[in-house]
């Protein structure tokens, strides 16, 4: 007895999840139902059951009713969600997982096959590779599987030809081979009748591989990343009485007692003074990868859900910015520009998309470039975010490496990350370990703009009164708040009533005014802002003064239109007062105006609509902020501007 | 290394902790059989000894009275905030279900009746995948709407740990930490920790119960398993079917699921 029990926990210690995928009707839950009958697996009764259900309804004997419960399944002969059934094979317990093949329900199949080890792709010898059959490969991809084994079903229904299995193998596999996948298996077999699947198949003398159930034997579990650098995401912090404990569930690595620890992204450190266990027969001194656990620290540093534990020389990455490889579920489609909300692990935070950089044709994987991603769609799309996120790449750690998105209340998609080119902002901001505490000295511009995803610019616009300048650099401000960009407008009513309220309009008055718009637009964008200016600022000499003060990015946008146009426009009826002498010296009437000899860009509101101008200059503006917040030129500095001091 | 068990109780520690942070009030579903009991157990791991929510039992008055004196002794012994919640008499179920599904609806009233009155967001239930095919496709995070129903044919995306947390005013959701763990799970784990069961479930007379329902509407099943050891032996080789003993679950093919569809456990 004693015995007995040890040798089936050593079988228990391999279980494994093994998911049945496949486009619609190819016989998945068909498959599963006869692999258990044919390994006499069917609790007593089942099989009585599930034959008086068929004749009930008039249909023949269909083993997919064994785990097609629903009456709604059974009406309509479709798999609608996933149900995971027990099953033993010679050598350990399975967890075999049935998912839908139908379309529609591509959020159940990912479900169920996100909890596989390895995965069995089912298609139909005689219709062949279909569209979910593809998909669903993809997808294995993206969840990370890579044990895939290809069962060829309904031989029967192709006389079992050796020609047709070889054809349908040849296009499976060469699909699967341009996504990195081998199939470890390809197995013809016939599932109803039960060929090929506990018991070989006399009707394909041809086939020299093995039956399905041995098959199964070379599947291995996906073992805990214990070898991984620790990963302990903060799942709550308890005070049931005096004593504080940190809990959550390692994802990987080994904490120890006595480790030091680093939370991110505060990058707070503390001493682990005891690992947790309730009820746990001495005391702890490791734990490792999948494991439950408690911590208590030695300080009492501010800790909450989300932070990531880890040890201080191998600490997750810190960024703003992310990609990541999606499948989206959503009924409403992902666009760039949305905010969504997602989840790392236990830590929840909004991002934007900042672009979707390609949609991917499952069909027949060519990529294009769309500004939003549909149901099922597959797209790799670049993510910001407004707060520090603490993340691994995928293919270094796989549990801090992916991220659900939400809208609403729901889960729509899921995405594995890649930080390809972005650079890891914990060695900008935390770039001296004993500096911790005063990160704001060490802050450089290349943090602020790898955050904001931009760097800060002084996007400065002249020309006449009536030209246009507030409007387009309003709309522009607009644009570029509504794609997640920090972006500020300085005009005449924001200076005036304030920083300048003690200037007239004479003409020292008017160069200091445009003197200190100029100094404070060169802060604004060392902040890290694109900031705009909309004032007329006749004069080449109070432009170039301007330009200095910021150093670089300063943007001189001629914003042009003929005085007759203006004057017409003239929206204050100042040029109205002008002409009748009633202001003195007014830029294009009474004084001149200097029009920018070698502009950076210059857009003519009279022949040209305000949308097609703020467009022009928008993307002129991003051309530039992004390109230089690009991790290519990460090392770059903002030179320290004047302005500074 | 952790063997498999550990596997099995760390991702219910899990779910119980997400649950518990996600998700308030919170309240668990003590049916007092073993399953319930053993995710009590769990709830005392996961929270370090402390059971921070109510235990609830929906009673119906039929329990056997092996039920009441255990549960009496458990809730000493442990110490926790326990609610008894009255279910309503069988002649205001739905007449058009079977008698012995009727009776079992007597809960999912009760239930409702609980849910309406304390506005419980979250309910934890020691329901397993393995028992019956229709809780074979639940989620771990199973949202019930405003009536208490199962949208069974529109449940939300569940994958990498990552739950359904969030609802619209006026719904809750069951959540299942032990979906994932079969019958013979829970006997190696309720041996391993020693945790006390009714002992209705060792053979008596070469009977015993592997199932714990109403009296009016569950049978005990042949057996001489005496010991928890021999019950784990008994299931290494049965083909019996653990709710084979639970009269309503196959009363007609549909049964279970016009059960379960409006919030059955
Ligand atoms: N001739 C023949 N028919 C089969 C075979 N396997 C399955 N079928 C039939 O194909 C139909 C679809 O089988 P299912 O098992 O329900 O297919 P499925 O892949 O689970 O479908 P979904 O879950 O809805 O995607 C049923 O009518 C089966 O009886 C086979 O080997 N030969
Ligand atoms: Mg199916």
């Amino acid at each position: 007895m004693a015995k007995k029990e040890k040798t089936e926990s050593a079988q228990e210690l391999a279980k494994l999840g093994v998911v049945i995928v496949g486009h619609v009707d190819h016989g998945k839950s068909t498959l599963i139902g006869r692999l258990l009958y044919d390994t006499g697996s069917f609790m007593e009764g089942k099989y009585e059951e599930l034959k008086e259900v068929c004749e009930r309804r008039n249909v023949p004997f269909e083993w997919s009713f064994l785990l097609d419960a629903f009456q709604a399944e059974r009406d309509q002969a479709v798999t609608i969600d996933t149900t995971q059934i027990w099953f033993k094979t010679k050598a350990r317990s399975c967890v075999i997982i049935d998912a839908p093949g139908h379309r529609e329900f591509l959020k159940n199949m990912v479900s169920g096959a996100a909890f596989a080890d390895a995965a069995i792709l089912v298609v139909d010898a005689k219709e062949g590779v279909r569209e979910q059959t593809k998909r669903h490969a993809y997808l294995l991809h993206l969840l990370g599987l890579k044990q895939v084994i290809v069962v060829m079903n309904k031989m029967d229904l192709v006389s079992y030809s050796e020609e047709r299995f070889n054809e349908v193998s040849a296009e499976t596999e060469a699909y699967l081979g341009e996504i990195g996948l081998t199939p470890l298996h390809v197995i013809p077999v016939s599932a109803r009748s039960g060929e090929n699947i506990a018991a070989p198949s006399e009707n394909m003398p041809w086939y020299m591989g093995g039956i399905l159930l041995d098959v199964l034997d070379t599947l291995s579990p996906i073992p805990p990343a214990t070898e991984r650098p620790l990963r302990l995401p903060v799942q709550d912090v308890y005070r049931f009485d005096e004593t504080r404990i940190i809990a959550g569930r390692i994802e990987s690595g080994v904490v120890k007692a006595g480790d030091t620890l680093v939370f991110s992204p505060s990058n707070r450190q503390a001493t682990v003074v005891s690992i947790e266990k309730w009820n746990s027969p001495g005391k702890i001194a490791a734990a490792g990868a999948g494991e439950s656990i408690g911590l208590t620290l030695d300080q009492p540093i501010y800790v909450a859900r989300g932070d990531v534990a880890s040890h201080e020389k191998q600490a997750p990455m810190l960024t703003n910015i992310f990609r990541a490889n999606i499948f989206w579920l959503g009924k409403k489609p992902l666009k760039a520009g949305l905010n969504y909300k997602i989840k790392l692990a236990t830590h929840e935070a909004t991002v934007t998309v900042q672009s979707i950089d390609r949609v991917i044709n499952t069909d027949d994987l060519s990529r294009a470039e769309r500004d939003s991603v549909q149901t099922n769609e597959m797209a790799e799309v670049t993510f910001r975010s407004r707060e520090l996120l603490a993340l691994d790449p995928y293919l270094e750690n796989v549990k801090l490496g992916r991220c659900v998105v939400i809208e609403n209340y729901d889960i729509v998609g899921g995405g594995i990350i890649s930080m390809e080119g972005l650079p890891d902002l914990r060695q900008t901001m935390y770039a001296k370990q004993d500096n911790i505490y005063a990160v704001d000295h060490l802050l450089t511009g290349d943090a602020r703009a790898a955050r904001n995803g931009h760097t800060g610019a002084v996007v400065w616009l002249t020309g006449l009164s009536g030209a246009g300048k507030s409007t387009l650099a309003m709309r522009i401000e607009n644009v570029l708040f509504n794609r997640g960009m920090q972006t500020y407008v300085l005009d005449g009513d924001n200076v005036r009533t304030g920083l300048c309220a003690d200037l007239g309009f004479t003409p020292e008055a008017r160069m200091e005014n445009i003197r200190r718009v100029g100094e404070v637009a060169a802060l604004m964008s060392n902040a890290g802002l694109i900031t705009l200016t909309a004032f007329i600022s006749p004069f080449q000499a109070d432009r170039r003064k301007a330009r200095d003060a910021a150093g670089t990015r300063f943007y001189e946008i001629y914003v042009k239109a003929d005085l007759e146009t203006c004057e017409k426009r003239d929206p204050k009826g100042l040029y109205k007062k002008a002409r009748a002498g009633k202001i003195p010296e007014f830029t294009g009437i009474s004084s001149p105006y200097e029009p920018p000899e070698n502009p950076d860009l210059e857009v003519d509101t009279a022949t040209h609509g305000v949308d097609a101008c703020v467009e022009m200059v928008v993307n002129f503006i991003l051309d530039r902020v992004r390109a230089d917040a690009n991790p290519a030129n990460a090392t770059q500095q903002i030179p320290p501007a004047k302005a500074k001091a | 290394m952790q063997d498999y068990l550990d596997e099995l109780e760390s991702q219910s520690i899990y779910t119980l902790r997400e649950a518990y942070n996600r998700i308030k009030p919170l309240g668990m579903l003590w049916s007092i059989g073993k399953d319930s009991t053993a995710l009590l157990w769990l709830i005392r791991k996961a929270f370090f000894g402390h059971v921070p929510f109510p235990m609830i039992q929906l009673d119906t008055g039929m329990e056997l009275p092996e039920v009441y004196e255990f549960r009496d002794w458990i809730i000493k012994e442990w110490g926790f905030d326990f609610i008894c919640e009255q279910c309503p008499p069988e002649e205001e179920m739905d007449q058009t279900l079977p008698p012995n599904t009727r009776a079992a609806a007597r809960k999912t009233e009760g239930l409702k009746n609980l849910i309406g009155r304390e506005g419980f967001k979250g309910m934890i239930v020691g329901i397993r995948r393995d028992e019956q095919s229709m809780r074979a496709k639940e989620r771990v995070f199973s949202p019930r709407s405003f009536d208490g129903t199962w949208d069974y044919k529109d449940q939300p995306a569940e994958f990498w740990d990552q739950y359904k947390t969030e609802f619209p005013e006026g719904t809750h959701v069951r959540i299942h930490p032990i979906l994932h763990w079969r019958e013979i799970d829970i006997w190696r784990y309720t041996l391993r920790e020693n945790i006390p069961i009714v002992p209705l479930y060792l053979a008596r007379d070469g009977k015993r119960y592997r199932s714990l329902g109403e009296k009016n509407i569950t049978v005990p099943v042949e057996s001489n398993a005496s010991t928890i050891e021999e019950i784990i032996a008994e299931l290494e080789t049965t083909k019996q079917s653990e709710r084979a003993g639970r009269t309503m679950d196959s009363e007609t093919e549909d049964s279970f699921e016009r059960l379960r569809r409006s919030g059955y456990m």
